[in-house]
């Protein structure tokens, strides 16, 4: 156990510093972009006389690193600074949208993982079997189709031709739990199609390894059933490899989404990232860039613990 | 089709005004009679007040703030307009009426009084007076100001109360059109407060409170008991949402998650007009779209060189493909046919490949190559624009290379930096803020960097001139002289085609910028 904690403990400080290598990225990245806050917030509007003024305001006329100084600086006190767009609290401009984000993803994870892995299942299971094609087949089709596409397919037939949910998530703080369900199923069922066939295939394919090796054809010849044989001796040991693909799925979830949120127009994080990159306000780019960083450190962790967890070989090495 | 039905078609296009819909019914055949019946039901239909109004709108984003000073799309124009009011405002005729003013009034078009109309509170009590009122403005002028209304209100050398309720302003030189400039969206009228203006709490004199404002994503209003207009402001609620897909906007609105929306996919309108319980409104008013030269770049300080561009276009082909009809023509200067002094004298520039030719023959430029930036930030369609017009030229011995530029950054990097380019304008109310604006040798964006002595003295000498008359010569002398000199092709006024639920109600419909002049909050009712 002592192992574990001390990997934990060396993970997060490289996730700090890979955190610190991020902000300095996205701060030269937003820093090479051609124009700046100034410029996109007044756009055609835009004067010299006006943008000199602007950058003023916004202590643009600073050199880089000060500012960049500055802000690590705010970081470091736990402080996530202001837009420089519209002056509003990053965390309380943040903390909403990623509220929403995570709802999503919740709501997606709870359909797809249980889903994909019952039919990774049965699917090796029944191997080679109709039904093995049929779930390869579809599931493949709608992961090979943009995201985009099996949404509007979506929409068109139950929003439009059924009308069972709305074809936008207008979502907010006010609506009752269900009804925030009820609005987030068909993004959430975009999400599900997306991502259950990489996490489907990885289950079939972890387990189908398995069958081959000699402690299941013992199994086999003690008389088990193949149900048994695959829930209670093949799945365990085949943990470990689904647990990193569930684990990048959800990352996925909760990073990837930016189109599912623009078909649904789903108040979420990748819109406000989007506006904000386009509008060069640097520190709201810089917060939510470290907050989806540290989504897939966190989860990488997460994943590595477990894997390690299901398999005592890596809890005891030598 | 009956005449009943005509009738109903017609009463529901908008920018028919009641008599236009009263001449166009009698000329159906229909007796006057039923004509005013129909007038009555289309135009005098009885306001119903009460419930929700939400509106999905193509722009807003995360970046959005409260402050006027920038506003850039017609997301936040339409929470401005739905919140706050101006001093003068553009009424649905396309007339200017006063707003927040009682009345204005001047002798020698440079000193202008503006006597405000008493006791409209605001949404948190305080009585709107003469200190608001500079306040506001004030906000976009003095050095620290980054607004694009400064330029706007530079003329201004004095602003002073004349007691609590009136404010008298002192131009640099005579401006008749002064009034129309103070209905400019950026210029809302806003309480004082320490630091200047309180724009951070939205707080106006509007139709609607300002509940909610989550930028990017949704505003919510509700009505203002104490609205000072009668019969205006009918719903319980407003809710404005962002949409920026249109396919899912239009879903939204035939699935009636929304009662109305801005900019309807043109590729597509056509079948959203055959569902049931929505109909496409059309207004066409000052917005267009242009290709823009540079005067003082080569080949184009030339006027052969852009007189020979200007008919190297086959205008009626873009207007065909690009906004599938909904627009008209445009003849090379920005006066739309809704403003005042619209020169419909003027012929229209047709696509004339050989004149094209005999144009650049006299330059000495046969054989002319040129690059054309464009990118869809421009308009919607640019790109696709920009193509057309380079196969319309290579029949008059024009080659044009098609410069893709990105989206972002469009208006800092390409527009006026580049030296032909794609660019939107939404066009002014009036000629002279129109020319002022882009088509003065002095002008912050004088997009074509032009420079016509004659244009310029007529400028500054119709802008102070008070007779009807001699004012609309000199402005149709101007059009002629950008439409036959100027740098800029301006090849189509592009309408503005939203999409209502049938259950939305609306009078007649401004046509001087989206959304009914962005009023639709105030303006509209359910039926």
């Amino acid at each position: 156990m002592i192992q574990i904690v001390i990997m934990v403990a060396q993970r997060f400080a490289l996730g700090l510093l890979t955190l610190f290598a991020v902000s300095l990225i996205i701060f030269l990245g937003v820093e090479l972009l051609p124009g700046d806050i100034a410029q996109a917030l007044l756009g055609q509007g835009a004067t010299e006389e006006t943008v000199a003024a602007f950058r003023r305001e916004l202590g643009l006329n600073l050199p880089p690193h000060e500012r960049y100084i500055d802000w690590l600086g705010g970081i470091l006190q736990g402080d996530l600074g202001k837009s420089l767009a519209n002056k509003r609290e990053i965390a309380e401009l943040i903390g909403v949208r990623l509220e929403n984000t995570l709802f999503l993803a919740f709501i997606a994870a709870i359909i797809s993982i249980p889903l994909a892995l019952g039919l990774g299942i049965l699917a090796a299971l029944y191997r080679n079997t109709l039904y093995d094609r049929a779930v390869n087949v579809f599931t493949l089709s709608s992961i090979s189709f943009p995201e985009f596409f099996v949404a509007y397919i979506l929409i068109l037939v139950m929003a439009v031709h059924l009308g069972w949910f709305p074809s936008i998530s207008n979502i907010g703080q006010e609506l009752g739990l269900w009804e925030r369900v009820y609005r987030t199923v068909l993004p959430a069922l975009t999400l599900t199609l997306v991502v259950v066939a990489h996490m489907m295939r990885m289950t079939r394919a972890a387990i189908i390894n398995l069958l081959a090796s000699p402690y299941i054809e013992m199994a086999t010849l003690k008389g088990l059933s193949r149900g048994r044989i695959i829930v209670k001796h093949a799945l365990p040991n085949a943990l470990a490899p689904i647990i990193n693909v569930v684990v990048i799925n959800l990352a996925y979830l909760v990073v990837g989404v930016v189109i599912v949120e623009v078909v649904f127009v789903y108040p979420g994080l990748g819109q406000l990232l989007i506006d904000a990159v386009r509008a060069r306000d640097l520190p709201v780019v810089q917060a939510t860039g470290l907050l989806f960083a540290a989504a897939y450190i966190l989860l990488n962790l997460t994943a590595d613990v477990l894997s390690i967890m299901t398999n005592p070989r890596l809890l005891h090495p030598r | 089709m009956t005449i009943e039905q005509q009738l109903k078609n017609l009463a529901m296009k908008s920018g028919v005004t009641r008599r236009g819909f009263m001449q166009r019914a009698l000329a159906l055949g229909a007796t006057t009679a039923l004509a005013k019946t129909w007038a009555n039901k289309a135009f005098a239909a009885e306001p119903k007040m009460g419930g929700r109004f939400r509106v999905g709108l193509g722009h807003g984003a995360t970046s959005d703030s409260l402050d006027p000073a920038t506003f850039l799309d017609l997301y936040m124009q339409t929470v401005n307009a739905s919140a706050r009011n101006n001093l003068t405002e553009v009424a649905q005729d396309g007339s200017l009426i006063p707003e927040l003013a009682e009345s204005y009034d001047t002798a020698d078009a440079t000193t202008w009084q503006f006597n405000l109309r008493q006791g409209v509170e605001f949404h948190n009590g305080k009585t709107m007076d003469a200190n608001d009122v500079m306040a506001s403005i004030s906000h976009h002028r003095g050095d620290t100001s980054k607004s694009p209304a400064k330029e706007l209100l530079k003329s201004i050398v004095e602003m002073k109360a004349d007691g609590a309720n009136a404010v008298v302003f002192t131009l640099s030189e005579g401006n008749a059109d002064f009034p129309f400039i103070l209905s400019d969206y950026h210029i809302p009228i806003m309480p004082v407060s320490e630091h200047g203006v309180d724009w951070q709490s939205g707080t106006g004199t509007g139709a609607y409170v300002l509940e909610s404002f989550e930028p990017g994503v949704r505003s919510t209003l509700k009505r203002n008991p104490n609205f000072f207009k009668e019969g205006f402001g009918h719903f319980d609620e407003v809710e404005i949402i962002t949409i920026a897909d249109v396919a899912a906007r239009t879903n939204a609105l035939t699935t009636g998650e929304i009662d109305a929306m801005d900019r309807v996919d043109l590729k597509t309108a056509h079948l959203l007009e055959r569902q049931e319980g929505v109909r496409l409104v059309e207004t066409s008013g000052t917005q267009h779209f242009t290709f823009t030269m540079r005067c003082d770049t080569p080949p184009f300080d030339n006027v052969d060189v852009r007189l020979a561009l200007k008919h190297a276009i086959d205008r009626e082909a873009i207007v065909r493909t690009i906004l599938r009809g909904h627009g008209t023509l445009g003849n090379d200067h920005p006066i739309s046919s809704s403003n005042r002094y619209h020169a419909g004298g003027l012929e229209q520039r047709a696509y004339d490949p050989d004149k094209a030719k005999h144009h650049l023959k006299q330059a000495g430029m046969e054989g002319l190559s040129i690059d054309l930036s464009a990118a869809d930030a421009a308009f919607a369609g640019a790109v696709d624009a920009a193509v057309l017009y380079k196969e319309h030229a290579a029949a008059a011995g024009i080659n044009i290379n098609v410069v893709r530029e990105p989206d972002d950054g469009y208006w800092s990097n390409v527009w006026m930096v580049k030296p032909y380019c794609a660019v939107y304008w939404g066009g002014r109310p009036t000629e002279d803020w129109m020319f002022s604006v882009a088509y003065a040798a002095d002008a912050a964006w004088n997009d074509s960097f032009w420079k016509h002595d004659k244009f310029n003295q007529l400028l500054v000498a119709a802008r102070s001139e008070l007779d009807e008359a001699t004012r609309r010569s000199m402005y149709e002398e101007m059009q002629s002289i950008v439409s036959n000199d100027g740098g800029v092709l301006i090849p189509m006024f592009a309408n503005y085609v939203m999409g209502l639920s049938d259950k939305v109600g609306h009078g007649q419909m401004a046509a001087n910028w989206s959304m009914d002049g962005f009023k639709c909050a105030e303006r509209w009712w359910f039926a």
